[in-house]
C-alpha cells in the first residue's frame, strides 16, 4: 500500500510538473503581453521603457529560463502576483477552492444518494417500465448541454416564477445562511441533473451484474426475503464500483463547473480559469489550472483507494 | 430457409445491423441524426426559395415575429433564425464529425503501435493516455483555444478568419478526445497480434505497417466504431460550450454554440432564441448517444 501510494504521488508530481510547463508555454502564446498593456494603458512609455521593464521582470530570457525561475519560486511557496487584482494569486484562488469544494460536495452528495437509488431500482427488473423511463432521462441528462440547462432553470425559476436569483453569491454576512444558500441551488440543480445521468447508469449495471453473481442465489436459496438480498447481498458488492465513478467524478466537477459557475457568477476555481484568461491574468490562470490538475489527481486517487478499500480482491502494490 | 438459419449464414455486418435494428431508440437515434443533417442542408435551397439572405443584418428588424418568409422570426440584429439554425447545424455537426475523426485517426495510431510493439513503447503510450485522461479538460481546451494564432507565424487574415476558428477547434478537440478510442484499439490489437493469421502475414515476410494495417486494423474496427459513436456526443458538447463561451467557431459564422452567446441577456426578453439553438443540441447528442449505445450492444460479441 505505501509503496503503491508513493508511486502515485510520484506520477501525480510528474504529471503536474509537465502540465505546469505545457501551460507555462502555452500562456506565452495567448494575446497581450503583459508589458504591451502596460504600454497600450500608459501613452507616456516608450519603447526603451518597456524594453526597460522587460529586463526587470525577466521577461526577454528565453521560455525554459523564465519557467525555471517560475517553478523555483512556487517550490519555495511563492506562486506570484495576479496582475488583475494585484494580490498574490493564492489569496485569490483560495476563497475559489472553498466555493467550488463547497458547489461539488453538495453536487456529489445529492447525485450519487439519487443515483443509487435509482440505479437499484432500475437494476431490480432491467427492460421493466421504471428501468426504461430512467434509462431515458439519464440519457438526457447525459447529452443535455450544461449551459443551455443552467439557461433553461434561469428562465424558469428566476425570470419566470420569480422563486430565486438568477446568479452571484450573496452579499457576505447579510441575510444570514438561508439568503447565501438560496444562491446555491441553482448552480448546483444544474450540476445535479448533468451528473446523475452517468453515475445512474453504472449504479445501475453494477448492481445488474452484481444480481446475477452466485452469492446472490444462494442467499435467495436460503430464503432471504428479496430487499434483504438487494439491500444487504447485493447492495454493498456495487456500491464498489460506484464509489470509483464518484471520486473521478470529484475530479471532473472541480474544472467541468466552470461552465456552470461562469453561468450563475459563482466565484469558484473554473470561473476563476476564465476569467483569468479572458482577462490576460496568466500567472493567475496557471496556478488556478494548476490545482485544479491537482483536485482531478486528487480525485482519481482517492478513487482507486476507495476501490481497494473496499474491494479485498483488489490488492494495490 | 427459416430465419435462424438465415441468420446463421449472414456475414458479420449483417448480424450487427438486424441487432440494431431490433433496438428501437437507437434505430430511432439513427433517424432523428439523418434528419437533422437533412434539416442543415436545407439551408441552400430554402434560402434561394425564400430568397433571403441569412447574414444579412438589418437592425430595424431585429426580434420580428414569424412571418411568411421569416418563418421563426429575426434574432437580436435583424437575421432570419431558422436558416442561421440550419447554417449553424452544419458548422456544429461537422465540427462534431471532423473532430471526431481526427481524434479517431490519433487514437487508432496510438492504440496499434501500444498494442502492436508491447513492452515499454506500450508502457510509455499508456501512461501518456492516462496522463491526457486525468487533466482537467474544459480549462485546458479553453486555454489551447485562446492561443494568438499569429504567434504562431500565421497571418492575421488567416487568424482572424472564420475557417481558422473552425481548423483550431477541431484540431484541439481531437487533441484530446482520442484516448477512449486509444484504449480500446490498443485492447483489441492486444488479443489479435498473437494470432495465426497475423503470425502468418509476418512469416511471409509482409512489413510492420503492411501487418498492421491490412492484418489487424480490419479486425478491430468494430470497436472503433463503436468508441467513435460515443465520442461524437462529447465532442458536439465541447464544440457548443467553447463557441458559446466565446473561444470556438467565431460569429458570423454560426454554430449552435455560438448563437447562444448573447443568451443570457436574451432569457428575460427573447427566450426562444435562447432556447432553439440549445434544443437542436440536445437532441443531436442524445440521437448519437441512443446510436452509441445501440452499436455497442449490436456489435458485441456475447449477444449473439
Amino acid at each position: 500500500m505505501i509503496v503503491f501510494l508513493l508511486r502515485r504521488l510520484l506520477g501525480m508530481a510528474v504529471v503536474l510538473l509537465v502540465m505546469s510547463f505545457v501551460v507555462y508555454g502555452l500562456i506565452g502564446l495567448m494575446p497581450g503581453d503583459p508589458i504591451d498593456l502596460m504600454v497600450l494603458s500608459n501613452p507616456g512609455m516608450t519603447a526603451a521603457d518597456a524594453d526597460r521593464l522587460r529586463a526587470l521582470h525577466g521577461l526577454d530570457q528565453p521560455l525554459i529560463a523564465r519557467y525555471w525561475r517560475w517553478l523555483i519560486a512556487a517550490l519555495n511557496g511563492d506562486f506570484g502576483f495576479s496582475r488583475v487584482y494585484a494580490r498574490p494569486v493564492l489569496d485569490i484562488v483560495g476563497p475559489a477552492l472553498w466555493q467550488t469544494t463547497k458547489l461539488v460536495a453538495l453536487t456529489l452528495a445529492i447525485s450519487s444518494i439519487l443515483a443509487i437509488a435509482l440505479g437499484i431500482r432500475s437494476a431490480i427488473r432491467p427492460g421493466g417500465k421504471f428501468d426504461t423511463l430512467i434509462s431515458f432521462v439519464s440519457f438526457a441528462g447525459i447529452s443535455i448541454p450544461s449551459f443551455w440547462l443552467a439557461l433553461i432553470l434561469i428562465l424558469a425559476f428566476a425570470v419566470g416564477l420569480g422563486w430565486l436569483p438568477a446568479s452571484g453569491m450573496g452579499r457576505p454576512g447579510e441575510g444570514g445562511f438561508w439568503d447565501s444558500a438560496r444562491y446555491l441551488i441553482l448552480p448546483v440543480a444544474t450540476l445535479v441533473i448533468a451528473n446523475l445521468g452517468g453515475v445512474t447508469r453504472y449504479a445501475r449495471s453494477s448492481m445488474i451484474e452484481t444480481l446475477r453473481m452466485d452469492f446472490i442465489r444462494t442467499a435467495r436459496a436460503k430464503g432471504a426475503r428479496e430487499p434483504r438480498v438487494v439491500l444487504r447481498h447485493a447492495f454493498p458488492n456495487a456500491l464498489t464500483s460506484v464509489i470509483t465513478v464518484i471520486g473521478v467524478n470529484f475530479g471532473t466537477l472541480f474544472s467541468g463547473a466552470l461552465i456552470t459557475e461562469t453561468m450563475f457568477a459563482q466565484r469558484g476555481l473554473g470561473k476563476t480559469i476564465y476569467d483569468a484568461i479572458l482577462g490576460n491574468d496568466f500567472n493567475l490562470a496557471l496556478v488556478a489550472l494548476l490545482f485544479a490538475t491537482f483536485a482531478t489527481l486528487i480525485g482519481n486517487l482517492l478513487a482507486d483507494i476507495a476501490y481497494a478499500w473496499l474491494d479485498p480482491r483488489i490488492s494495490v502494490t | 430457409m427459416t430465419a435462424s438459419a438465415m441468420t446463421l449464414h449472414a456475414s458479420p455486418w449483417q448480424r450487427r445491423w438486424a441487432r440494431f435494428r431490433r433496438n428501437r431508440t437507437a434505430l430511432a437515434g439513427l433517424c432523428v441524426l439523418i434528419g437533422l443533417i437533412m434539416f442543415s442542408l436545407a439551408a441552400f435551397p430554402l434560402e434561394a426559395f425564400l430568397g433571403i439572405d441569412a447574414n444579412n443584418a438589418d437592425l430595424l428588424s431585429r426580434f420580428d415575429p414569424p412571418s411568411a418568409t421569416n418563418w421563426l422570426g429575426h434574432d437580436e440584429l435583424g437575421r432570419d433564425v431558422l436558416i442561421r439554425l440550419m447554417y449553424g447545424g452544419q458548422v456544429s455537426l461537422a465540427v462534431g464529425f471532423a473532430a471526431t475523426f481526427l481524434g479517431a485517426v490519433i487514437g487508432i495510431s496510438i492504440g496499434l503501435a501500444a498494442g502492436y510493439f508491447g513492452g515499454r513503447v506500450d508502457a510509455l503510450l499508456m501512461r501518456f493516455t492516462d496522463g491526457i485522461i486525468a487533466l482537467p479538460l474544459l480549462p485546458l481546451l479553453i486555454v489551447l483555444a485562446a492561443i494568438d494564432l499569429t504567434k504562431l507565424g500565421f497571418s492575421t487574415d488567416f487568424a482572424r478568419s472564420g475557417a481558422a476558428s473552425f481548423y483550431r477547434i477541431v484540431l484541439i478537440i481531437a487533441l484530446i478526445d482520442w484516448t477512449r478510442i486509444a484504449r480500446l484499439v490498443r485492447a483489441s490489437t492486444l488479443s489479435i497480434r498473437e494470432r495465426e493469421f497475423v503470425l502468418a502475414a509476418r512469416v511471409s515476410g509482409a512489413g510492420t505497417i503492411r501487418i498492421l494495417l491490412r492484418s489487424v486494423l480490419p479486425n478491430v474496427i468494430a470497436p472503433i466504431i463503436v468508441a467513435c459513436s460515443q465520442v461524437l456526443g462529447s465532442v458536439i458538447l465541447f464544440e457548443a460550450v467553447l463557441s458559446f463561451l466565446g473561444f470556438g467557431i467565431v460569429p458570423p459564422t454560426p454554430s449552435w454554440g455560438n448563437m447562444l452567446n448573447n443568451a443570457q441577456e436574451l432569457v428575460a426578453t427573447a427566450p426562444l432564441l435562447a432556447i432553439y439553438p440549445g434544443l437542436f443540441i440536445f437532441t443531436t447528442v442524445i440521437a448519437v448517444n441512443f446510436i452509441g449505445d445501440g452499436l455497442q450492444d449490436a456489435f458485441d460479441p456475447r449477444a449473439e
